[in-house]
């Protein structure tokens, strides 16, 4: 079964070329890190994102792999250089076919 | 009395937490960590810089900023940042792949931490070369241990 979930992406709509701007984005998942027992003293399974990557006009510009020391709702601040006009594309992939993304346009004067 | 009292809670305290730290990584389990990042290359101290404050209350979120000193142009830049974990169950905590497009050699993240410990960034520049840095912290509260 397939899961996803919210994302939220947080960066400028416009810039100016050759401009370094911030993009913060943070997904809403547990992370659960498979060190933790239930009440019951079962393990609990596994259950994380392990990838990220950010596609600029189709080209990879940023990627993280992500181990279980990742807190819950993984949040990630990077940078990238505005060199032209285009779509912005965020995808996060996990354990248990978690897969989730998310575009943001952005407009280089 | 108080102090035998204090010692049997202390004792119980020791015998429950037990389990829950063996599972945890050494130093020796870190250095492997970041030998297999590494490889064969010579690995040199400087030019990362990594941030986390200096006493965490509650480990399970730490925001962990990694800086690394680099012109970031089409020739020289960072090609990745590795964090590696000393006191973790799991040394390797997150790998970030850059390049000449990134502009600054900077990320930020919220990362747990299971007890008092340090925390080192291993960066690979365009040129194969490994720089490292590292930050001490001390946690009240460990992640993993919260139901």
């Amino acid at each position: 079964m397939s899961k996803t979930s919210r994302t939220l992406v947080t960066m400028p709509a416009t810039a100016r070329k050759d401009e370094i701007i911030e993009i913060r984005i943070i997904v809403q998942h547990d992370m659960e890190t498979g060190f933790r027992h239930s009440e019951q003293g079962v393990r609990i399974e596994r259950d994380i994102i392990r990838e990220f990557i950010c596609t600029y006009n189709g080209v990879e510009v940023f990627r993280a792999d992500l181990h279980p020391a990742i807190a819950a709702n993984p949040m990630i601040t990077f940078t990238t250089l505005a060199t032209e006009s285009g779509t912005l594309e965020f995808n996060w992939k996990g354990d248990n076919d978690y897969a989730s993304s998310a575009t943001s346009k952005l407009t280089v004067t | 009395m108080s102090t035998n009292r204090r010692a049997f809670i202390a004792m119980t305290a020791a015998a429950g937490l037990a389990p829950l730290f063996s599972a945890q990584a050494t130093e020796a389990e870190a250095a492997q960590a970041i030998k297999q990042i590494v490889g064969a290359a010579k690995i040199r101290t400087g030019r990362v810089d990594v941030e986390i404050p200096p006493l965490v209350e509650n480990g399970n979120s730490v925001v962990m900023k990694v800086a690394v000193d680099s012109p970031m142009t089409q020739n020289d830049f960072v090609r990745a940042i590795h964090i590696v974990a000393e006191g973790n169950p799991l040394p390797n905590v997150v790998s970030f792949q850059l390049s000449h497009r990134s502009g600054r050699a900077a990320v930020t993240t919220r990362i747990r931490l299971n007890d008092s410990q340090r925390i080192w960034a291993i960066a690979q520049m365009s040129d194969g070369s490994f720089w490292q840095g590292h930050a001490a912290t001390l946690v009240t509260l460990a992640a993993c241990t919260e139901v």
